[in-house]
């Protein structure tokens, strides 16, 4: 395995485009995770760093979307040790990983249909309602006041993700291109530290693609999310990531800059074949 | 209603009637926009203070007098703020059409020489900095100021400010600059440069229309007082800042009468904040009419068989006494009290789901609109007027008075407005608002107006008899004559094409020739509707253009627009003989069609000279070769092999095709 570390000293660097990326925000030492006898994830260890984008690409059946899940805590890998925040991180409910103030969208898009845009965006915004039940169900002080605020950043996210003429539209009349992006305003509704995006622009056109890269570097730059995606697309991926993550066959293969990690062998191999003689 | 001053007065410049605002009706709504979902609204007191802040920071920024601010980006009070507060500084504003490639930006800005560019968001910089980075671009811009900050913070801020921050620092240089802004501001004459408007150009480049304050606040006075506008109108800010006709409404007007200019959140958001805001006074080109009426239709053919039968019935009895009811003739008690049931059940819950509900006057101009598109709106109550004007007249030359209204008319002179008809057909008007000149153009200025202040429209028209309303036929250098000898007035029969919905645009060629042809576009909503109807499939607008279903509809709307013109006996030569559906979109990227979506003949003649060619060489099919401007300005081609078809005429025109063979 060919590690490849030497952009990332330990209080960060910083990336071509000048930005600077700050220390170690999650920190994955020796993951291994089986389905019974399968191994997918094979001993991998990488790191995330504060305000990158870090992307996990590799050939399908690698074990991206896996590695995703570990990350986001739906999965609990059977060896190895997942640090967040500086603390290590044990088996966790769904809504304590969205309190630690983590979010994703799904491959496959998962919005409610029947719901509108706008309410589908507001249930991103649920572990931020502390109002009472009383108090909800009479729609009094707090419960009004919350759901004003609540509304208010909703709103900022779809003037952001510029969405305002499909607010009130429930969302299954909604193309796909568009769905895609009303599940990244719900995950950015939950005002996310770390934002995970499990094949943002599978299906997509090229304009569409070309939408959601800019989103996304938008919401990198303006929010200052840390985003961690996975893609099949390498043009996509080499332009919009500052490092990236290279599995197959659960294996780490490659790890480093957009650039190192197309150089190297490996990577080239698992891509496009190794002759066999 | 509160009194005006004579413009003669001391509101002899638009800050000076921004002032009169604000001390006589200052907690009035001036702008309202929609952000973040909800309606935000400045009083005209509060605009008064947002506007001298922002002047005050250009005077930080060193805006000197004479100097031209460049403003790009779409209809927002900051951007409209930002015009007055260039002129407060004794700048001209020149507004740009914020979706001009950077090619044709470059242009205007060089020829203006703007120091300032006012821009609406990082789209709009992104496209500035490329014409300052242009090898032959003259380097005259010194200062760029954006309003939204998305995107911008990595940008090198040198010589770049978000307007918030130029009008915080504004706001801190009160004491230092203020005496400085006020004595800019008494220096303002009736005479000095108001706005500075580029005109589409039809044909060569855009010329700089220099508009002087009188121009403006005398033809707003004017046309306001002939409409009975006062401070509680409502109206919604969207067409292109850079058309004079958004700088009359939003702006003259706005501030002549003091009423509420409506921004709404986005182009595509405006169909629904057009409903939220329902205006009061609404102008429109034909073509958002015509696309409101195909969407209705469209929605009605989806309807229940009781709604749609509802539907039918009423619109029957709309179309027989609503105009009549409108100009208030004598209506038998029967039919009005039919019309009442209509307005009950259909007409009233249809003009507000359009955003008519509370419509007082409402214009179009700019094109020809279809009979039937007109009555339409008509019958329904709402009070639909033509007009027709330009630029250098600062937009009114002839208006519809209320109870004088027709679809085939555009109108009695607007008052203030002399007009004459020269020998040729050519209309000529001299009025208040008659432009000052063409911004570094003397030789365009002189042959546009002449010593007498009379200018030529280009159109030629007539004036009706018995009426005096005046009658366009044409652009005047577009009418020509075939080779019979025979009058050649395209857009005649253009116009009469593109009535039918199925039609978006139609080019007719047949200048010096023998017959006349057509080149024709579908319009994709209304062709794809039927398609979806009739389980037709299709995956591209080029495919769904040559579907040959496509074309016998089309053939059939050629064939009785021939039989419409063939009853005119001065133009029934302009019959169309042979047509072609074309493979694409006329596009102004492509620099088929003005900004202003008006057909540009010549360079249509010259791109598809192949398919003009195979029209009157009686070939079945032509293959093709186009190039296209995609939105983000690259550059690609498509292929097609296009059907010619022949389409029947009727009375003298059948003999001229067998003259020509």
């Amino acid at each position: 395995m060919t590690e490849m570390q030497t952009t990332t000293a330990a209080e960060g660097y910083v990336t071509a485009d000048g930005r600077q990326i700050g220390g170690v925000l999650m920190d994955l030492k020796g993951i291994t995770l089986r389905f019974g006898g399968v191994e997918a994830i094979k001993n991998i260890s990488f790191d995330i760093r504060q305000g990158e984008i870090r992307a996990i690409i590799g050939p399908n059946g690698a074990g991206k979307s896996s590695m995703l899940n570990v990350i986001s805590g739906f999965y609990v890998p059977q060896e190895g040790e997942v640090w967040f925040k500086g603390e290590k991180r044990g088996p966790m409910k769904p809504y304590e990983v969205a309190r630690l103030g983590i979010a994703r969208t799904f491959q496959n898009i998962a919005l409610f249909d029947g719901m509108s845009v706008l309410d589908n965006i507001m249930t991103g915004r649920l572990n931020r309602m502390k109002a009472g039940f009383l108090s909800q169900a009479i729609w009094w002080g707090a419960a009004e006041r919350e759901e004003i605020e609540n509304r208010a950043a909703v709103e900022r996210i779809i003037d952001f993700l510029e969405i305002q003429n499909i607010r009130k539209t429930p969302v299954g009349r909604l193309p796909y291109g568009l769905k895609k992006r009303v599940e990244l305003a719900r995950a950015l509704a939950a005002e996310p530290g770390l934002l995970l995006l499990d094949e943002p622009m599978a299906g997509m056109n090229v304009e569409e693609k070309e939408d959601m890269s800019r989103f996304i570097l938008d919401v990198n730059d303006e929010f200052g999310t840390t985003i961690a995606l996975i893609e099949h697309d390498m043009g996509v991926v080499m332009d919009l990531s500052d490092r990236v993550v290279v599995m197959d066959y659960g294996r780490k293969i490659g790890d480093g800059t957009p650039d190192e990690v197309r150089n190297n062998q490996e990577v080239i191999d698992a891509y496009l074949g190794v002759a066999h003689d | 209603m509160t009194d005006r001053q004579s413009p003669a007065g001391e509101a002899e410049s638009i800050p000076a009637l921004l002032a009169r605002n604000a001390a006589r009706m200052g907690a009035r709504p001036a702008y309202r926009e929609k952000e973040f979902g909800v309606w935000q609204s400045w009083t005209w007191a509060e605009t008064a203070e947002e506007v001298r802040a922002i002047a005050l920071g250009f005077l930080v920024l060193g805006l000197k007098p004479g100097d031209h601010v460049a403003v790009i980006g779409r209809n927002r009070p900051a951007h409209y703020w930002s015009m007055i507060a260039a002129q407060m500084c004794g700048a001209v504003p020149v507004p740009l059409y914020q979706d001009a490639v950077a090619e044709e930006m470059a242009y205007v800005l060089g020829h203006s020489g703007a120091r300032f560019v006012i821009c609406g968001d990082q789209e709009q910089v992104d496209k500035v900095l490329e014409v300052q980075s242009m090898p032959d671009a003259p380097q005259t811009i010194e200062q760029i100021v954006y309003t939204d900050k998305r995107g911008m913070r990595k940008y090198d801020h040198s010589h770049m400010n978000a307007l918030a921050h130029v009008q915080a620092e504004g706001r801190a240089a009160e004491t230092r600059l203020g005496p400085e802004l006020d004595a800019r501001i008494a220096g303002l004459g009736y005479d000095d440069t108001c706005v500075m408007l580029y005109t589409s150009g039809t044909t060569g480049k855009p010329k700089g229309v220099v508009l002087s304050s009188r121009n403006i606040i005398e033809t707003s006075k004017n046309t306001a007082d002939f409409d009975h506008l006062t401070e509680g109108e409502e109206v919604l800010a969207y067409l292109p800042m850079a058309w004079v006709g958004d700088f009359i409404f939003s702006m003259g007007q706005a501030i002549w009468s003091g009423f509420t200019v409506n921004c709404p959140e986005g182009a595509h958001t405006m169909m629904t904040d057009l409903r939220e805001i329902g205006p009061t006074y609404f102008f429109a080109p034909p073509r958002v009419f015509e696309g409101q009426l195909t969407n209705v239709m469209i929605r009605m053919e989806d309807a229940g068989r009781f709604k749609k039968w509802l539907f039918d019935h009423y619109m029957k009895v709309a179309r027989r006494v609503g105009p009549a009811i409108l100009d208030g003739e004598t209506v038998g008690f029967g039919d009005r009290l039919a019309y009442a049931l209509g307005n009950l059940f259909v007409y009233g819950p249809l003009k507000n789901t359009l955003g008519y509900s509370r419509i007082r006057v409402g214009y179009t101009a700019g094109e020809a609109i279809g009979p039937e598109i007109f009555d339409f709106y008509r019958s329904l109550g709402i009070n639909l007027k033509q007009l027709y004007g330009q630029t250098e007249a600062s937009v009114f030359i002839t208006q519809q008075p209320d109870g004088q209204v027709r679809s085939d008319t555009v109108g009695v002179p607007s008052p203030g407005v002399e007009l004459k008809i020269a020998e040729n057909g050519e209309v000529f008007y001299r009025s208040p608002g008659t432009f000052v000149e063409y911004y570094n153009n003397p030789d365009s200025t002189a042959s546009t107006k002449d010593a007498e202040g009379w200018v030529a429209t280009g159109d030629a028209g007539f004036f009706e008899e018995g009426t005096g309303h005046l009658r366009i036929i044409d652009r005047a250098k577009d009418v020509g004559k075939m080779a019979d000898g025979r009058m050649f007035a395209p857009k005649y029969v253009e116009n009469k094409l593109k009535f039918y919905p199925n039609i978006l645009e139609a080019v007719v060629i047949g200048n010096g020739r023998a017959y006349c042809t057509a080149m024709i576009n579908i319009d994709l909503g209304a062709v794809g509707n039927w398609a979806e109807r009739n389980n037709i499939a299709y995956a591209s607008y080029q495919e769904l253009a040559a579907h040959p279903q496509v074309y016998a509809t089309i053939k059939s709307h050629v064939e009785e627009v021939n039989r419409s013109v063939a009853e005119d006996p001065m133009l029934s030569g302009c019959q169309v003989h042979r047509f072609l559906v074309l493979h694409k979109e006329l596009d102004p990227d492509d620099g088929e069609m003005t900004r202003t979506r008006k057909v540009r003949r010549s360079v249509i003649n010259e791109k598809f000279a192949d398919l003009v060619s195979a029209l009157y060489d009686g070939s079945p099919t032509v293959y093709t070769e186009t190039e296209v401007t995609y939105e983000d300005g690259r550059k690609g081609h498509i292929k097609a092999t296009l059907q010619i078809e022949d389409a029947q005429v009727f009375g003298e025109a059948l003999q001229q095709k067998v003259a020509a063979e």
